[in-house]
Protein backbone atom coordinates (compact mmCIF):
# COMPACT_ATOMS: atom_id res chain seq x y z
CA UNK A 1 0.00 0.00 0.00
CA UNK A 2 1.69 3.46 -1.09
CA UNK A 3 1.71 6.78 0.94
CA UNK A 4 -1.11 8.06 -0.38
CA UNK A 5 -3.70 5.07 0.19
CA UNK A 6 -2.57 4.63 3.71
CA UNK A 7 -2.52 8.18 4.45
CA UNK A 8 -6.33 7.83 3.26
CA UNK A 9 -6.75 5.28 5.28
CA UNK A 10 -5.93 6.53 8.06
CA UNK A 11 -8.12 9.70 7.22
CA UNK A 12 -11.33 7.85 6.85
CA UNK A 13 -10.54 6.05 10.28
CA UNK A 14 -9.63 9.12 12.09
CA UNK A 15 -13.22 10.36 13.53
CA UNK A 16 -13.64 14.31 12.92
CA UNK A 17 -14.54 15.39 16.26
CA UNK A 18 -10.69 14.23 16.89
CA UNK A 19 -9.25 17.31 14.81
CA UNK A 20 -12.08 19.09 16.76
CA UNK A 21 -10.35 18.13 19.83
CA UNK A 22 -6.93 18.54 18.91
CA UNK A 23 -7.40 21.51 17.23
CA UNK A 24 -9.14 22.97 20.49
CA UNK A 25 -6.54 21.90 23.25
CA UNK A 26 -3.77 25.04 22.22
CA UNK A 27 -6.23 27.33 23.07
CA UNK A 28 -6.98 26.72 27.04
CA UNK A 29 -3.27 25.58 27.70
CA UNK A 30 -1.80 28.94 25.86
CA UNK A 31 -4.06 30.74 28.24
CA UNK A 32 -2.73 28.65 30.81
CA UNK A 33 0.65 29.29 30.62
CA UNK A 34 -0.30 33.14 29.44
CA UNK A 35 -1.29 33.09 33.58
CA UNK A 36 1.64 31.52 34.71
CA UNK A 37 4.18 32.88 33.39
CA UNK A 38 4.84 30.65 30.51
CA UNK A 39 4.55 32.76 27.38
CA UNK A 40 7.03 35.43 28.99
CA UNK A 41 7.24 38.24 30.90
CA UNK A 42 4.50 40.17 28.26
CA UNK A 43 1.95 37.42 28.09
CA UNK A 44 -0.82 39.73 26.46
CA UNK A 45 0.78 40.24 23.02
CA UNK A 46 2.10 36.97 23.45
CA UNK A 47 -1.39 35.46 23.81
CA UNK A 48 -2.79 37.61 21.40
CA UNK A 49 -0.43 36.67 18.73
CA UNK A 50 -0.06 32.80 19.49
CA UNK A 51 -4.08 32.96 18.50
CA UNK A 52 -3.72 34.89 15.47
CA UNK A 53 -1.26 32.86 14.02
CA UNK A 54 -2.72 29.70 14.67
CA UNK A 55 -5.82 31.01 13.01
CA UNK A 56 -3.61 31.98 10.06
CA UNK A 57 -2.34 28.38 9.99
CA UNK A 58 -5.32 26.83 10.40
CA UNK A 59 -6.89 28.72 7.46
CA UNK A 60 -4.23 28.04 5.40
CA UNK A 61 -4.37 24.02 6.37
CA UNK A 62 -7.56 24.65 5.07
CA UNK A 63 -6.45 25.97 1.78
CA UNK A 64 -3.86 23.11 1.25
CA UNK A 65 -7.15 20.65 1.31
CA UNK A 66 -8.00 20.87 -2.21
CA UNK A 67 -4.28 21.09 -3.82
CA UNK A 68 -3.71 17.82 -2.11
CA UNK A 69 -6.09 16.24 -3.37
CA UNK A 70 -5.81 17.77 -6.86
CA UNK A 71 -2.17 16.84 -6.72
CA UNK A 72 -1.75 14.34 -4.72
CA UNK A 73 -5.27 12.40 -4.76
CA UNK A 74 -5.03 12.45 -0.87
CA UNK A 75 -8.23 13.04 0.06
CA UNK A 76 -8.85 15.20 3.19
CA UNK A 77 -11.97 16.90 2.73
CA UNK A 78 -13.73 15.63 5.40
CA UNK A 79 -11.24 17.60 7.80
CA UNK A 80 -11.95 21.02 5.81
CA UNK A 81 -14.81 22.25 8.00
CA UNK A 82 -12.74 21.44 11.56
CA UNK A 83 -10.20 23.24 10.13
CA UNK A 84 -12.13 26.54 9.61
CA UNK A 85 -14.40 26.34 12.08
CA UNK A 86 -11.50 26.34 14.79
CA UNK A 87 -9.70 29.01 12.54
CA UNK A 88 -13.07 31.16 13.35
CA UNK A 89 -12.82 30.53 16.98
CA UNK A 90 -8.59 31.10 17.16
CA UNK A 91 -9.54 34.59 15.20
CA UNK A 92 -12.27 35.25 18.13
CA UNK A 93 -10.20 34.61 20.53
CA UNK A 94 -7.13 36.47 19.23
CA UNK A 95 -9.90 39.66 18.93
CA UNK A 96 -11.28 39.16 22.34
CA UNK A 97 -7.79 38.95 24.00
CA UNK A 98 -6.70 41.80 21.93
CA UNK A 99 -10.17 43.94 23.18
CA UNK A 100 -10.49 42.79 26.56
CA UNK A 101 -6.62 41.92 28.04
CA UNK A 102 -4.70 44.66 25.27
CA UNK A 103 -6.40 47.46 24.39
CA UNK A 104 -9.08 47.09 27.52
CA UNK A 105 -11.29 49.95 26.27
CA UNK A 106 -14.27 49.71 24.13
CA UNK A 107 -14.24 53.26 23.00
CA UNK A 108 -10.76 52.54 22.12
CA UNK A 109 -11.54 49.40 20.27
CA UNK A 110 -13.57 50.98 18.37
CA UNK A 111 -11.57 54.17 17.53
CA UNK A 112 -8.47 51.44 16.44
CA UNK A 113 -11.01 49.48 14.31
CA UNK A 114 -11.76 52.72 12.23
CA UNK A 115 -8.80 54.43 12.43
CA UNK A 116 -5.74 52.36 11.88
CA UNK A 117 -5.32 50.65 8.60
CA UNK A 118 -4.40 46.77 9.93
CA UNK A 119 -6.70 46.63 12.36
CA UNK A 120 -9.41 47.33 10.06
CA UNK A 121 -8.13 45.12 7.63
CA UNK A 122 -8.09 42.36 10.32
CA UNK A 123 -11.43 43.52 11.68
CA UNK A 124 -12.86 42.63 7.52
CA UNK A 125 -11.11 39.35 7.87
CA UNK A 126 -13.64 38.35 10.99
CA UNK A 127 -16.67 39.80 9.60
CA UNK A 128 -16.03 38.52 6.60
CA UNK A 129 -15.22 34.91 8.05
CA UNK A 130 -19.04 35.38 10.42
CA UNK A 131 -21.06 33.96 7.07
CA UNK A 132 -18.38 31.48 6.45
CA UNK A 133 -19.25 29.54 9.59
CA UNK A 134 -22.67 30.28 9.96
CA UNK A 135 -23.35 27.78 6.96
CA UNK A 136 -20.14 25.99 8.60
CA UNK A 137 -23.55 22.95 8.57
CA UNK A 138 -25.05 20.59 6.37
CA UNK A 139 -28.10 22.34 6.60
CA UNK A 140 -26.85 25.38 5.21
CA UNK A 141 -25.18 23.28 2.48
CA UNK A 142 -28.12 21.45 1.10
CA UNK A 143 -30.17 24.96 1.72
CA UNK A 144 -27.58 26.78 -0.40
CA UNK A 145 -26.92 24.59 -3.25
CA UNK A 146 -23.99 25.74 -5.84
CA UNK A 147 -24.23 29.33 -4.05
CA UNK A 148 -22.29 27.67 -0.72
CA UNK A 149 -19.58 26.94 -2.66
CA UNK A 150 -19.34 30.62 -4.30
CA UNK A 151 -19.74 31.75 -0.44
CA UNK A 152 -17.30 30.20 0.75
CA UNK A 153 -14.79 31.49 -1.82
CA UNK A 154 -14.38 34.12 0.72
CA UNK A 155 -12.05 32.15 1.93
CA UNK A 156 -9.25 33.29 -0.29
CA UNK A 157 -9.79 36.89 0.72
CA UNK A 158 -10.01 36.15 4.57
CA UNK A 159 -6.50 34.33 4.42
CA UNK A 160 -5.06 37.13 2.14
CA UNK A 161 -6.42 40.07 4.84
CA UNK A 162 -4.99 37.98 7.46
CA UNK A 163 -1.71 37.53 6.02
CA UNK A 164 -1.29 41.46 4.94
CA UNK A 165 -2.53 42.56 8.47
CA UNK A 166 0.09 40.24 9.87
CA UNK A 167 3.03 42.04 7.91
CA UNK A 168 1.43 45.67 8.78
CA UNK A 169 1.23 44.75 12.39
CA UNK A 170 5.14 43.99 12.98
CA UNK A 171 7.80 46.80 12.67
CA UNK A 172 9.50 46.97 9.31
CA UNK A 173 9.41 44.14 6.74
CA UNK A 174 9.75 41.19 9.01
CA UNK A 175 10.33 37.79 7.52
CA UNK A 176 7.90 35.45 9.01
CA UNK A 177 4.86 37.55 7.84
CA UNK A 178 6.08 37.33 4.42
CA UNK A 179 7.01 33.78 4.60
CA UNK A 180 3.36 33.46 5.30
CA UNK A 181 2.20 35.85 2.69
CA UNK A 182 4.24 33.63 0.14
CA UNK A 183 2.95 30.45 1.01
CA UNK A 184 -0.94 31.88 0.69
CA UNK A 185 -0.03 32.71 -2.69
CA UNK A 186 1.59 30.30 -3.87
CA UNK A 187 -1.68 28.16 -2.47
CA UNK A 188 -4.02 30.16 -4.26
CA UNK A 189 -1.87 30.25 -7.50
CA UNK A 190 -2.03 26.36 -7.35
CA UNK A 191 -5.99 26.55 -7.33
CA UNK A 192 -6.20 28.96 -10.13
CA UNK A 193 -3.77 27.02 -12.05
CA UNK A 194 -6.05 23.80 -11.13
CA UNK A 195 -9.81 25.63 -11.73
CA UNK A 196 -8.10 27.08 -15.02
CA UNK A 197 -6.85 23.32 -16.06
CA UNK A 198 -10.26 21.89 -15.35
CA UNK A 199 -12.00 24.71 -17.68
CA UNK A 200 -10.17 24.03 -20.75
CA UNK A 201 -10.03 20.25 -19.97
CA UNK B 1 22.94 64.14 44.07
CA UNK B 2 20.55 67.00 43.26
CA UNK B 3 19.79 65.36 39.67
CA UNK B 4 19.71 61.98 40.93
CA UNK B 5 16.69 63.80 43.42
CA UNK B 6 15.36 65.04 40.52
CA UNK B 7 14.57 61.53 38.44
CA UNK B 8 13.62 60.14 41.91
CA UNK B 9 10.66 62.38 42.61
CA UNK B 10 8.92 61.91 39.67
CA UNK B 11 8.58 58.19 40.03
CA UNK B 12 5.45 57.34 41.22
CA UNK B 13 4.27 54.14 43.86
CA UNK B 14 3.82 52.25 40.22
CA UNK B 15 7.29 52.67 39.82
CA UNK B 16 8.79 49.86 41.10
CA UNK B 17 12.49 48.53 39.00
CA UNK B 18 11.46 45.58 36.86
CA UNK B 19 13.41 42.67 37.72
CA UNK B 20 16.58 41.41 36.85
CA UNK B 21 14.85 38.59 34.36
CA UNK B 22 12.35 41.58 32.52
CA UNK B 23 15.05 43.54 31.96
CA UNK B 24 17.59 41.09 30.28
CA UNK B 25 14.67 38.85 28.88
CA UNK B 26 12.46 41.40 26.48
CA UNK B 27 14.36 43.15 24.25
CA UNK B 28 14.36 44.92 20.64
CA UNK B 29 17.46 44.71 19.72
CA UNK B 30 17.46 43.58 15.52
CA UNK B 31 20.91 42.83 14.77
CA UNK B 32 20.12 39.68 16.65
CA UNK B 33 16.32 38.63 15.35
CA UNK B 34 13.17 40.80 15.20
CA UNK B 35 11.42 38.27 18.57
CA UNK B 36 11.57 39.70 21.86
CA UNK B 37 13.61 36.69 23.13
CA UNK B 38 15.92 36.94 20.10
CA UNK B 39 18.47 38.75 21.58
CA UNK B 40 18.31 36.78 25.10
CA UNK B 41 19.06 34.12 22.77
CA UNK B 42 21.57 34.84 20.28
CA UNK B 43 23.52 38.29 21.18
CA UNK B 44 25.98 36.32 23.32
CA UNK B 45 27.89 35.96 19.65
CA UNK B 46 29.00 40.06 20.36
CA UNK B 47 32.89 40.52 20.90
CA UNK B 48 32.80 43.53 23.45
CA UNK B 49 36.35 43.15 24.59
CA UNK B 50 38.12 44.88 23.35
CA UNK B 51 35.90 47.87 22.86
CA UNK B 52 36.50 51.49 21.38
CA UNK B 53 34.16 54.11 20.83
CA UNK B 54 35.29 56.55 17.94
CA UNK B 55 34.14 59.88 18.88
CA UNK B 56 34.72 62.33 15.75
CA UNK B 57 33.45 65.15 13.92
CA UNK B 58 33.39 68.75 15.39
CA UNK B 59 35.30 67.93 18.42
CA UNK B 60 38.80 69.34 19.49
CA UNK B 61 40.29 65.21 20.19
CA UNK B 62 38.79 63.25 17.64
CA UNK B 63 39.81 59.21 18.46
CA UNK B 64 39.53 56.10 18.77
CA UNK B 65 38.31 56.15 23.13
CA UNK B 66 39.27 52.25 24.64
CA UNK B 67 36.11 51.77 26.93
CA UNK B 68 38.50 51.06 29.97
CA UNK B 69 39.70 54.38 29.29
CA UNK B 70 36.73 56.06 29.15
CA UNK B 71 35.56 53.69 32.52
CA UNK B 72 38.75 55.04 34.07
CA UNK B 73 37.34 58.74 33.74
CA UNK B 74 33.78 58.67 34.09
CA UNK B 75 31.47 59.16 37.38
CA UNK B 76 28.92 56.13 37.50
CA UNK B 77 26.05 56.48 39.47
CA UNK B 78 22.58 54.71 40.23
CA UNK B 79 19.71 56.35 37.58
CA UNK B 80 16.13 54.52 38.37
CA UNK B 81 14.79 55.31 34.82
CA UNK B 82 11.02 54.67 33.14
CA UNK B 83 11.99 52.67 29.88
CA UNK B 84 8.53 53.68 27.47
CA UNK B 85 8.45 51.83 23.72
CA UNK B 86 7.09 53.04 21.34
CA UNK B 87 5.51 49.21 21.08
CA UNK B 88 3.18 50.69 24.32
CA UNK B 89 5.12 48.57 26.73
CA UNK B 90 7.24 50.13 29.24
CA UNK B 91 9.74 49.14 32.36
CA UNK B 92 11.36 50.43 35.08
CA UNK B 93 15.06 50.04 34.81
CA UNK B 94 17.87 50.84 37.40
CA UNK B 95 20.27 51.89 35.47
CA UNK B 96 24.22 52.45 36.20
CA UNK B 97 25.99 54.89 33.99
CA UNK B 98 27.51 58.26 33.41
CA UNK B 99 26.18 61.62 31.83
CA UNK B 100 26.80 61.20 28.40
CA UNK B 101 27.85 65.47 28.40
CA UNK B 102 30.81 64.09 30.41
CA UNK B 103 31.59 61.75 27.86
CA UNK B 104 30.92 64.78 25.02
CA UNK B 105 33.23 66.93 27.01
CA UNK B 106 36.23 64.35 27.22
CA UNK B 107 36.44 64.40 23.40
CA UNK B 108 35.80 68.24 23.74
CA UNK B 109 32.33 69.81 21.71
CA UNK B 110 33.30 72.57 18.73
CA UNK B 111 31.29 75.53 19.18
CA UNK B 112 29.33 74.92 15.61
CA UNK B 113 28.41 71.23 16.47
CA UNK B 114 24.41 71.21 17.25
CA UNK B 115 23.74 67.51 16.96
CA UNK B 116 24.84 64.03 17.91
CA UNK B 117 24.92 60.80 15.82
CA UNK B 118 25.35 57.60 17.47
CA UNK B 119 26.42 54.35 15.35
CA UNK B 120 25.32 50.91 16.54
CA UNK B 121 28.50 47.79 16.56
CA UNK B 122 28.16 45.77 13.34
CA UNK B 123 29.22 42.27 12.72
CA UNK B 124 27.28 40.00 10.04
CA UNK B 125 28.89 36.44 11.46
CA UNK B 126 27.70 37.36 14.95
CA UNK B 127 24.55 39.29 14.46
CA UNK B 128 22.27 36.87 12.70
CA UNK B 129 19.52 39.10 12.11
CA UNK B 130 21.31 41.43 10.28
CA UNK B 131 20.87 38.67 7.63
CA UNK B 132 17.89 40.14 6.44
CA UNK B 133 16.93 43.46 5.59
CA UNK B 134 14.51 44.50 8.37
CA UNK B 135 16.24 47.92 8.88
CA UNK B 136 19.48 49.53 7.04
CA UNK B 137 22.38 48.26 9.21
CA UNK B 138 24.53 49.64 10.95
CA UNK B 139 21.62 51.18 13.39
CA UNK B 140 21.82 54.38 13.90
CA UNK B 141 20.95 57.12 16.51
CA UNK B 142 20.97 61.11 16.95
CA UNK B 143 20.16 64.01 19.31
CA UNK B 144 20.29 67.47 19.28
CA UNK B 145 22.88 68.59 21.33
CA UNK B 146 20.96 70.39 23.82
CA UNK B 147 18.99 66.89 24.63
CA UNK B 148 22.34 65.40 24.91
CA UNK B 149 24.30 67.42 27.01
CA UNK B 150 21.30 67.39 29.20
CA UNK B 151 21.71 65.98 32.64
CA UNK B 152 19.42 63.01 32.59
CA UNK B 153 20.63 61.68 29.05
CA UNK B 154 23.58 58.68 30.23
CA UNK B 155 25.40 56.05 28.61
CA UNK B 156 24.63 52.98 30.61
CA UNK B 157 27.55 50.24 31.23
CA UNK B 158 25.61 48.58 33.75
CA UNK B 159 22.18 47.28 35.32
CA UNK B 160 21.44 46.09 39.06
CA UNK B 161 25.17 47.11 39.67
CA UNK B 162 26.27 44.37 37.12
CA UNK B 163 27.35 44.44 33.73
CA UNK B 164 24.91 45.82 31.43
CA UNK B 165 24.64 41.98 29.53
CA UNK B 166 25.10 42.18 25.74
CA UNK B 167 21.25 42.20 24.85
CA UNK B 168 20.55 45.22 26.56
CA UNK B 169 23.15 46.86 24.50
CA UNK B 170 26.96 46.01 26.06
CA UNK B 171 28.97 47.67 26.96
CA UNK B 172 27.50 51.09 26.85
CA UNK B 173 24.38 51.98 25.35
CA UNK B 174 22.53 55.42 25.33
CA UNK B 175 19.93 55.74 27.56
CA UNK B 176 17.19 59.21 27.03
CA UNK B 177 14.47 58.72 29.35
CA UNK B 178 11.89 61.20 27.72
CA UNK B 179 12.31 59.48 24.22
CA UNK B 180 11.00 56.22 23.14
CA UNK B 181 13.46 53.27 23.53
CA UNK B 182 14.46 52.98 20.44
CA UNK B 183 16.17 56.11 20.46
CA UNK B 184 18.24 54.52 22.89
CA UNK B 185 21.08 53.03 20.41
CA UNK B 186 22.61 50.27 22.00
CA UNK B 187 26.52 49.16 21.69
CA UNK B 188 27.84 52.17 20.43
CA UNK B 189 30.96 51.85 18.70
CA UNK B 190 30.73 55.77 17.05
CA UNK B 191 29.58 59.12 17.60
CA UNK B 192 29.94 61.94 15.79
CA UNK B 193 29.36 65.54 16.22
CA UNK B 194 27.77 67.37 13.23
CA UNK B 195 26.20 70.72 12.57
CA UNK B 196 23.65 69.28 10.89
CA UNK B 197 20.60 66.53 11.68
CA UNK B 198 21.74 62.98 11.68
CA UNK B 199 19.55 60.64 9.64
CA UNK B 200 18.38 57.81 12.28
CA UNK B 201 17.49 54.25 11.33
CA UNK B 202 13.77 54.43 12.21
CA UNK B 203 12.95 57.60 10.52
CA UNK B 204 14.85 55.91 7.16
CA UNK B 205 13.06 52.96 6.92
CA UNK B 206 9.49 54.44 7.61
CA UNK B 207 9.01 58.50 8.28
CA UNK B 208 5.84 58.99 8.48
CA UNK B 209 6.01 56.72 11.61
CA UNK B 210 8.89 57.93 12.84
CA UNK B 211 10.21 61.17 13.76
CA UNK B 212 13.46 62.47 14.31
CA UNK B 213 12.70 63.36 17.93
CA UNK B 214 9.93 60.48 19.23
CA UNK B 215 9.72 62.16 22.38
CA UNK B 216 7.43 60.24 24.48
CA UNK B 217 3.77 62.02 23.77
CA UNK B 218 0.15 60.15 24.98
CA UNK B 219 -1.30 63.07 22.38
CA UNK B 220 0.61 62.26 19.06
CA UNK B 221 -0.48 58.48 18.04
CA UNK B 222 1.89 56.37 16.60
CA UNK B 223 0.04 56.21 12.68
CA UNK B 224 -0.56 52.13 13.72
CA UNK B 225 -1.33 52.48 17.43
CA UNK B 226 -2.49 54.95 20.30
CA UNK B 227 0.45 56.22 22.83
CA UNK B 228 -2.28 57.17 25.14
CA UNK B 229 -1.73 54.25 27.45
CA UNK B 230 1.16 51.94 28.45
CA UNK B 231 1.23 48.33 29.56
CA UNK B 232 4.06 47.70 32.04
CA UNK B 233 6.03 44.65 31.89
CA UNK B 234 5.73 42.20 34.81
CA UNK B 235 1.83 43.01 35.64
CA UNK B 236 0.75 39.60 34.24
CA UNK B 237 -2.20 38.76 31.45
CA UNK B 238 -4.78 40.76 33.25
CA UNK B 239 -2.75 44.53 33.93
CA UNK B 240 -4.34 46.84 33.89
CA UNK B 241 -2.63 49.33 31.36
CA UNK B 242 -1.31 52.97 32.93
CA UNK B 243 -1.61 55.97 31.19
CA UNK B 244 1.55 57.82 29.44
CA UNK B 245 2.60 60.65 30.79
CA UNK B 246 4.41 63.65 28.62
CA UNK B 247 7.73 62.99 28.31
CA UNK B 248 7.58 59.86 30.17
CA UNK B 249 6.71 61.58 33.13
CA UNK B 250 10.21 64.02 32.81
CA UNK B 251 8.36 67.27 32.17
CA UNK B 252 9.49 69.12 34.46
CA UNK B 253 13.13 68.29 33.49
CA UNK B 254 12.95 68.23 29.89
CA UNK B 255 10.16 70.17 28.69
CA UNK B 256 11.88 73.39 28.16
CA UNK B 257 14.12 72.12 25.23
CA UNK B 258 11.28 72.19 23.07
CA UNK B 259 9.56 75.49 24.31
CA UNK B 260 7.93 77.19 21.05
CA UNK B 261 8.21 73.68 18.81
CA UNK B 262 5.16 71.82 17.18
CA UNK B 263 5.67 68.62 18.86
CA UNK B 264 2.71 67.48 16.14
CA UNK B 265 4.83 68.51 13.74
CA UNK B 266 8.63 67.56 15.35
CA UNK B 267 7.41 64.30 16.70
Amino acid sequence: MGFRDRINAWARRIPTWVIYLVGALPAPWLFYLGATGGLGVEPVKALEHEYGELALQLLIAGLCVTPLRRQFGINLVKFRRALGLLAFSYVTMHLLVWAVLDVQALDRVWADIVKRPYITIGMSAFVLMVPLAATSNNWSVRRLGPRWRQLHRLTYAVVLLGAVHFIWLRKGWQVEPLVYLVVIVALLALRMRGAFRTRVA
Amino acid sequence: LGLAGIAGSAHAATDEPNSWEEITRYNNFYEFGTGKDDPAKYADAMTIDPWSVRIDGMVDRPGDYAFDDIMAKMTVEERIYRFRCVEAWSMVIPWNGFELADLLNLAGVKSGAKYVAFETYLNKDEMRGTRFPVLDWPYVEGLRLDEAMHPLAIMATGIYGRDIPKQNGAPLRLVVPWKYGFKSIKSVVRITLTDREPPTSWNKANAREYGFYSNVNPEVDHPRWSQASERRIGGGLFAKNIPTRMFNGYADDVAGLYDGMDLRKFF
